[in-house]
């Protein structure tokens, strides 16, 4: 386990079995399944949620389906379908409790791990995988899916969210968060990530203009191998002070507690009362992608210590006991599951790699003579190898 | 028709945009209440409101990422970038997003936003205000890149460039942001000689030489001295940078059989090394000699006092033209 970033007394309720010295977390599940009613973040907030039983069954689906999803990705490229997967083992809470508290005008914007929001939004998990398996770069209308398209560069989608919090802003889209028209931004990035210039230059440009939008920070404690430590001194959620935003820390393990602190936050950004900052503090079970053999800059111990905070188990623990669930559910919420895998498994397979001519499509809205001039010559050499094999 | 400076043209077309299209946005350091350092945005802050003329944080990387945000809301935002030295904090968001967002999307985001920033030296200032960055974006696939030299092509160009769709870095020649030519205020846009086209400013027969921004006026002046020689140089201002318009510059060298490039950027894989091998691949038998090139040295721009050793001037260009007839 990380060791202790802030002194700071912590707070009475909601700290969640955290040690003594170490920042509040804002809990409503704990790692047994208990739980907890309210719970008061950092910035003095109380957080609660009420779920119908439906609500919970439906919440524990989405858990499942997300990690399955993403273990068939992974098996994927495995086995050579995919060429690279960045894998959100151990995010699943984060990003569902996070994903299912936007409202459909809502606009998210990811970075390229949160396969697990773009679950919750109702789009087709098919989606991003044309971006792993190398046919294309992640093509997809943001403004259909009210989802930016997936962002390599680190940080800087961070700037993008804030620009289109100010459309909203300037679209006269604050201010009412009952109903109808009022909208907000969430931007998702890492802990690597806030040492990015975009990133606070994003803090910057939301906090003087009172921009619509929510910092959701995963703290999955690495960037590919360098820990947090190297990222910061002080715990994540308290940069927002020195920008002059509210931030809390939330277990990002606990999708209970993730829903109500994302929702309470875009409530309060449609409000009008400007940026927030919110730090998911998990754990990335995995790998930072394929690539990446984390065995080389962490110890076993320590994955095991968060095995113990498994996001779904605290979920299915808690149907269990509280009698909202059973194993039939549990069984069909497994073969739901698995459907969709081999739902995505056979669509993957079946991508067709695009043809060698479209490269030169859509390099400019209003295309450009030398590069038509180009694609030409291009046609005309690989004609030139017709009849052959190739 | 009237007469302006480049400064005013620039001022009168960003009025006219913000006028025609209400999704149109400006956006930098000290545009608004003070106008822009160099004025060019004087005014539009007290009549558009700074809804529509925004003064922002001091971080280019923020401008042109907001800008981003923006586009993909439907604005159209114009940024500026106070100083071309100072374009380079914006470099990712320019190359990395920018550029590679509509290729990304498979076409179904455009990205309409133009980056204007003034360019060029010879304005005795200090380190990184007198650069010529426009090889960094011209050899950049999904930006369009282009100059303007004259009033009235400032006050045109900037117009198309904020209709147009396509991402387009707008250079302005700040030493030339003074100088004064007639424009016709009424010319439309839409139906005007097309933004990324180049233009004969001075026709002759006996060498072509090529120029953009600050140097067109710089080619000019030479032209004026060769004439009282005898010799008529074609002066062509390339206008736009990327996509390159050669139809004209081919046309004239293969009457004129000789070519110059001027340009401030340093030689060394500047634009002129990319004209010099389309011309030469064009227009081989036409040619009486290589092209050449007239150019800042491969040097980081040099202080003030010498300045005027470095940039390219009439002597210079005169030169070269002579060079080219004694190969």
């Amino acid at each position: 386990m990380r060791s202790s970033l802030g002194k700071e007394p912590g707070l009475g309720a909601g700290r969640g079995g955290e040690s003594p010295g170490e920042p509040p977390l804002v809990q409503l599940l704990t790692p047994e399944g208990d739980r907890i009613d309210k719970a008061v973040g950092a910035n003095g907030v109380e957080y609660s949620v009420d779920f119908s039983d439906d609500e919970y069954r439906a919440i524990y689906r989405d858990l499942v389906v997300v990690r399955r999803l993403d273990a068939e990705a992974t098996a994927l490229q495995r086995q050579g379908e995919l060429g690279i997967w960045a894998s959100l083992l151990g995010q699943e809470a984060a990003q569902v409790g996070s994903g299912r508290a936007l409202r459909p005008h809502d606009m998210a914007f990811p970075t390229y791990r949160e396969h697990g929001v773009l679950y919750c939004r109702c789009i087709d998990p098919i989606m991003p995988l044309g971006l792993f398996r190398g046919v294309d770069q992640g093509a997809w209308d943001p403004n259909e899916f009210k989802f930016n398209m997936y962002t390599i560069v680190i940080g800087a989608q961070t700037l993008h969210a804030t620009g289109y919090a100010m459309g909203i802003t300037l679209d006269g889209r604050v201010g009412d968060a009952a109903e109808g028209d009022a909208e907000a931004v969430i931007a998702y990035f890492g802990d690597g990530a806030t040492s990015q210039g975009d990133v606070n230059e994003a803090f910057v440009w939301s906090s003087v203009f009172n921009a619509p939008i929510v910092f959701f920070c995963q703290n999955n404690q690495y960037a590919i191998s360098e820990p947090i430590e190297r990222q910061t001194r002080v715990p994540l959620y308290q940069r927002a002070a020195g920008f002059g935003f509210p931030g809390v820390r939330v277990d990002g393990n606990d999708v209970l507690a993730s829903y109500a602190v994302t929702r309470a936050a875009l409530d309060a950004a449609r409000l009008g009362q400007g940026p927030s900052l919110i730090e998911a503090y998990t754990y990335r079970m995995g790998a930072h992608t394929t690539s990446d053999d984390p065995s080389r800059y962490r110890i076993a111990a320590e994955v095991e210590a968060w095995q113990a905070k498994d996001p779904i188990a605290r979920v299915r623990a808690f149907l269990h006991r509280q009698q909202i669930a059973g194993d039939d559910f549990f069984a069909e919420v497994d073969a739901d599951a698995q459907r969709r895998a081999v739902d995505l498994r056979e669509r993957v397979l079946a991508m067709p790699d695009p043809a060698p001519i479209s490269l030169f499509d859509n390099v400019y809205p209003h295309g450009s003579p030398l590069l038509a001039e180009q694609r030409g010559q291009f046609a005309r050499y690989q004609e030139s190898f017709e009849g052959s094999a190739h | 028709m009237e007469t302006m400076t480049i400064g005013k043209a620039l001022n009168t077309g960003l009025r006219r945009a913000l006028e025609a299209d209400r999704k149109v946005v400006i956006m930098g350091e000290d545009v608004g209440k003070l106008g822009g350092v160099f004025r060019i945005t004087d005014g539009l802050q007290k009549d558009f409101g700074d809804d529509r003329v925004i003064d922002t944080p001091l971080a280019e990387s923020g401008i042109v990422g907001t800008a981003v945000g923006l586009a993909i809301r439907g604005y159209r935002p114009v940024c500026e970038i106070q100083f071309d030295g100072f374009v380079y904090p914006a470099y990712d968001q320019i190359v990395s997003q920018v550029a590679k967002l509509h290729y990304r999307s498979r076409g179904k985001l455009r990205l309409p936003i133009v980056i204007r920033i003034p360019f060029g030296g010879g304005i005795g200032a200090v380190e990184h205000h007198s650069e010529s960055p426009e090889a960094y974006f011209a050899h950049t696939a999904g930006l369009k890149v282009v100059a303007c030299a004259t009033p009235a092509d400032a006050y045109l160009m900037i117009q198309q460039a904020i209709t147009s769709d396509d991402p387009v870095i707008f250079f302005e020649p700040k030493r030339r942001y003074w100088e004064k030519g007639d424009v016709d205020l009424g010319v439309d846009p839409a139906t005007a000689f097309p933004l990324h086209a180049a233009r004969v400013a001075r026709p002759g027969r006996d060498a072509t030489v090529l120029a953009y921004g600050p140097m067109v006026r710089t080619a000019l002046d030479a032209a004026a001295a060769a004439a009282e020689d005898g010799r008529e140089l074609e002066v062509i201002d390339l206008r736009s940078l990327s996509p390159l318009d050669l139809a004209p510059v081919y046309e004239s060298v293969r009457r004129t059989g000789r070519c110059v490039v001027v340009h401030e950027a340093p030689s060394n894989v500047g634009l002129g090394a990319e004209i010099a091998a389309r011309v030469t691949e064009e227009c081989f038998y036409s040619l009486e000699a290589p092209v050449l090139r007239v150019t800042g040295y491969d040097t980081p721009y040099p202080a003030a006092r010498v300045e005027e050793e470095y940039l390219p001037d009439l002597d210079r260009v005169l030169d070269a033209v002579d060079r080219s007839f004694g190969w």
